[in-house]
């Protein structure tokens, strides 16, 4: 069978590559997405201190780190049995919300954007940031730039850097605010809202209004009726911070709604000998393989997820997004893919929101941030919302708050079925006998994941660069049948 | 092709806090943009190994390599672009010392499958299914890089240049380098660029004498936010940590953890940290002594190695007994 | 040539005692056996955990660090950060899976040639027992390593390699 290798994966988190087979009547016979590498947090932080955990986990990933440090606190709470005073809690929420609007800024203008401003067939080379900010000028990359920047910086003013926080502790925080931070951070959060109302407006001139990403986003190719899950608080409104796990069916009909300690009755993770990640599905569902339906055990858990699995937002001007996008879409619930970036800036508006809400809180500047464990820890589960989906930490520990036991479910890894099926989907639609091989259509396949939000995200920028490309067609017997190539001089 | 000299990034066994780190430097990478012509940089860029594979020797005039070592695939890119770099640096951490991938060196590959693959509470795997360096599917054959038993640092796998510090390094340091790799105001190839003092210099907090009778947990105590961390008998990293950061963590309450590496001079982070700490312990009685520190360091792999397990001496644990019988033929 | 296994010990020995001690050994005629490679050092104190840690990863099967009785220290408390040290070595070497018996921390006067001989002696057994440790092992990969990466160019060429 012949073979097409897209190897590496570019923009994605750590390392992917995509082998595509096509049969003898030239359509896309499979397609598997491998992740070729695993680092083993599972097993090097049994032996660990419980407070490490925090500052290793970090280190799962450089774009959303304070994730990590987050659901890792919390699973410190747990494990101590200790509950943080509410100004912690709304300190974390503060941080967390502040973070959201940083990361879902990032992917939208460096991976989506690009691809949405200039069309996924436009010229490779003017496919990036650079190609964005001619089109729609400069004003927009540097409003994108300080909202980047903003946020890092208040990352770095509260959780002491700005990659790789160092201030979540079971029972609270390491240090609160001053009532000089809280203004900064107040001010900087309503320039985010107007910022979030901006891109927002920005994805209506550009997408919505063009009838031809409007295909491509309600078209078939990237359309998967799956389960959806997110966190939900007791409104059933969208929470990334704290609440309870939801799940949908593919009819928008609740599936399950636990709290997060019991996440494993829920959801079990499969093993496929040609990945080193592992592929999560809905327990009571079962795994029928990688397939739609409601008797499918694949979910998703990215922000279109979260926004199917939710009732609605917490927040006004986001809840009116919220609306605007399921009426033009056709109603609750979603299932198509491109849709997610559009669910990622109604969040990115909620985050923005609610950043200036906690900054407005009477308790936020409390210098009651912290309170000492006092019970000996067992065992605990931390949960989050990252923002390419949900993200679970259970710590086992002995007395003396050494690990004995380390599961984790993150964020991206809840998508690896359906981030296949997209890949597959895509290309089975777009291949077929007598397809002449294009850079544009790989990347077309490309954007398949890419609305995922895989962990890996740049950050501000894509830079202007030649896109060297090769793809080879050959016969079993090597016999080449087709190749493109760009920028190899 | 611009003329514009090459600029590669890499990461191998990393997170991607690397990646951000470079971009926190702001409007400075449209400068960085202008002055080269980035050829690979996968994070952000569409380009293939492929075309990496047919440059000329040194036709790339900088690569920037973060992330440690440990799985065939990371060793193959290393040594292709240190063949293909004139100038190879070993960005940040994970490709200076090991950082936080190189505690995989307290497991070796087996147990780490085993976890991993089978063992988790949430993971349903009947058949022992494993990841596979090769496995036929229906339509042909799947290929996965072969996993080490142990994680190798960049210096320890090719010659590495120059080596900026750091978990990541902060963007400040970042444009420092950069600007002197750019105007030729380097070390010493083989040097760290970065500071030749530790955390302690910059940290803002007061210092009077150490005298620890008991080294405390993070969870232990709230600590009084003007006063030295140790003084208070918390383990801070501080002494023995390469400055850069600007003291980042004690400023927020917490302590160091000496992600930026062993201070200029140092050989061993972890043998610093030891003799640091074996002065400031208040007793002469060796039962007191051996109380104090196994009540006080239940961890003391995560506490002196935290990033530098990889870069240590001693680089890793001792494999287990069985680990001589080893089946070559088992999975990657 | 026998074939039982003979220890490499290194040991650090303080100039005012432990090292005279061994002098005094060898004037008395006192035997130890010859697997100790001897380092004089000004004092125990000086032994920094980075020497231990370096030996061990360059071959030694122990090592032994000798210094005054406490209290008899030539620069008066650095015997007593040796001891803080070897502690301190001592539980990190065990947590990274190496048996207690190969440190040693010795005490003797410059008088005690005797006792210095023979404390060498029960350390060059014990360790002996053990087995050699040959550290630098633990961080040699398989035979996998070299075909797996031969094996990436190969695989590289075939799925997108570009004709002529």
């Amino acid at each position: 069978m012949n073979r097409i290798s897209i190897d590496p994966i570019t923009r994605l988190e750590g390392h992917g590559k995509i082998d595509i087979f096509l049969n003898e009547d030239g359509e896309v016979a499979n397609a598997y997405l491998q992740v070729p590498e695993l680092r083993g947090f599972e097993r090097f932080c049994v032996g660990r201190q419980a407070e490490d955990m925090p500052n290793i986990t970090d280190r799962i990933c450089g774009v959303c780190p304070e994730a990590h440090h987050m659901a890792s606190t919390k699973a410190l709470d747990a494990l101590f049995h200790v509950d943080p005073p509410p100004a912690a809690k709304k300190l974390r929420e503060l941080f967390y919300s502040i973070f959201f609007a940083t990361d879902h800024t990032t992917h939208f203008y460096a991976l989506a954007g690009p691809d949405f401003v200039l069309g996924p067939d436009s010229p490779a080379m003017e496919r990036n940031i650079l190609g964005v900010i001619k089109k729609v000028g400069m004003d927009v990359a540097g409003k994108v730039l300080k909202m980047r920047h903003d946020g890092h910086h208040l990352i770095k003013m509260i959780g002491g850097r700005p990659v790789h926080p160092n201030w979540g502790l079971p029972g609270g925080v390491s240090r609160g605010i001053t009532e000089e931070q809280r203004l900064e951070i107040e001010k900087l959060g309503r320039e985010a809202v107007d910022f979030a109302r901006f891109s927002l407006q920005l994805f209506n001139d550009i997408v919505l209004a063009n009838k031809g990403y409007v295909d491509l986003i309600t078209g078939g190719i990237y359309t998967h009726q799956t389960y959806n899950m997110g966190t939900v608080d007791q409104n059933n409104h969208v929470n990334f911070y704290d609440g309870m796990i939801r799940v949908v069916g593919p009819d928008g009909k609740e599936h399950a709604k636990y709290h997060p300690k019991d996440y494993a009755d829920y959801v079990a993770e499969r093993v496929e000998p040609w990945s080193y990640l592992k592929f999560p599905y809905l327990k009571k569902v079962g795994w029928k393989g990688f397939v739609d339906g409601v008797d499918s055990g694949v979910y998703k858990a990215t922000p279109l997820s979260r926004l199917n699995a939710a009732d609605g937002m917490a927040t006004p001007l986001a809840q009116e997004e919220y609306e605007r996008m399921y009426a033009t879409l056709g109603g609750k619930p979603v299932h198509h893919t491109l849709a997610t970036h559009w669910a990622r800036l109604v969040e990115l508006l909620y985050a923005t929101e609610h950043w200036v809400e906690l900054a407005t809180d009477p308790e936020i500047t409390s210098p009651n941030f912290r309170v000492l464990p006092t019970e000996k820890p067992d065992e605990g589960v931390g949960e989050v919302e990252a923002p390419r989906g949900t993200l679970t930490h259970h710590y086992w520990s002995d007395e003396r708050g050494i690990l004995t036991k380390v599961n984790l479910i993150v964020g991206t890894t809840n998508n690896n079925a359906a981030i296949n099926m997209s890949v597959k989907k895509a290309a089975q639609g777009l291949i077929h006998k007598g397809t002449v091989v294009k850079e544009g259509l790989l990347n077309t396949i490309e954007m398949a994941f890419r609305a995922y939000d895989p962990c890996m995200a740049c950050a501000t920028h894509t830079l202007p660069g030649q896109m060297p490309l090769e793809v080879t067609l050959r016969t079993p017997d090597g016999e080449v049948i087709d190749s493109f190539q760009q920028h190899l001089d | 092709m611009t003329g514009k000299p090459k600029l590669a990034l890499y990461w191998a066994a990393s997170c991607g806090g690397c990646e951000i780190a470079v971009l926190g430097i702001d409007e400075r990478i449209l400068k960085v943009a202008e002055a080269f012509d980035i050829v690979f940089w996968p994070c952000v860029l569409d380009g293939k190994v492929r075309s990496i594979e047919k440059m000329a020797d040194k036709e790339i005039e900088l690569c920037l390599f973060n992330g440690a070592i440990r799985t065939s695939e990371q060793e193959y890119m290393a040594r292709l672009l240190r063949q293909k770099s004139k100038v190879l640096v070993a960005f940040g951490s994970c490709a200076h010392e090991g950082c936080i991938p190189g505690l995989g060196n307290v497991a070796t590959r087996e147990e780490i499958f085993q976890i991993s693959y089978h063992d988790t509470p949430s993971t349903v795997n009947p058949e022992g299914t494993r990841p596979q360096a090769e496995t036929e599917v229906a339509e042909g054959t799947l290929y996965l890089p072969h996993f080490y038993d142990t994680v190798k640092t960049l210096g320890q796998t090719v010659e590495v240049d120059y080596y900026l510090p750091g978990c990541p390094p902060e963007p400040e340091r970042i444009w420092d380098a950069l600007t002197a790799i750019l105007t030729g105001a380097l070390p010493p190839p083989g040097a760290v660029i970065g500071a030749q003092t530790t955390v302690c210099d910059e940290c803002p907090r007061t210092r009077e004498e150490k005298k620890i009778k008991e080294f405390k947990r993070t969870w232990e105590i709230i600590p009084d936010p003007e006063v030295c961390l140790l003084e208070q008998g918390i383990i801070c990293c501080g002494i023995a940590t390469r400055d850069g950061c600007g003291a980042l963590c004690p400023t927020v309450g917490s302590p160091c953890i000496g992600c930026y590496g062993p201070n200029e001079g140092v050989q061993d982070f972890g043998a610093r940290m030891m003799t640091a700490l074996a002065s400031v312990i208040d007793s002469d009685d060796p039962q007191e002594i051996e109380s104090i520190i196994s009540r006080g360091i239940p961890d003391p792999i995560g506490s002196f190695y935290r990033f530098s397990l990889a870069h240590g001496q001693l680089r890793r644990c001792a494999l287990p007994l069985e680990a001589d019988t080893l089946d070559a033929t088992k999975a990657a | 040539m026998s074939d039982t296994f003979e220890p490499k010990i290194v040991a650090f020995l303080c100039n005012w005692c432990s090292y005279r001690a061994a002098d005094l050994a060898g004037t008395s005629r006192i035997k130890y056996e010859p697997n100790v490679r001897i380092i004089r050092v000004m004092c125990s104190g000086r032994v920094d955990p980075t020497f231990v840690l370096k030996a061990f990863s360059l071959g030694a099967d122990g090592v032994m660090i000798a210094g005054c009785h406490p209290g008899e220290c030539h620069y008066l408390e650095q015997n007593y950060k040796a001891m803080r040290r070897y502690y301190m070595l001592r539980h990190t070497l065990r947590s990274m899976g190496m048996e207690d018996d190969r440190l040693r921390l010795q005490w003797a006067s410059a008088a005690e040639g005797v006792q210095l001989a023979a404390a060498i002696n029960e350390m060059i057994e014990q360790v002996r027992a053990l087995g050699p440790l040959n550290w630098s092992a633990n961080w040699h990969e398989n035979g996998r390593r070299l075909e797996a990466l031969g094996r990436l160019a190969q695989e590289h060429a075939e799925a997108m390699e570009v004709p002529a």
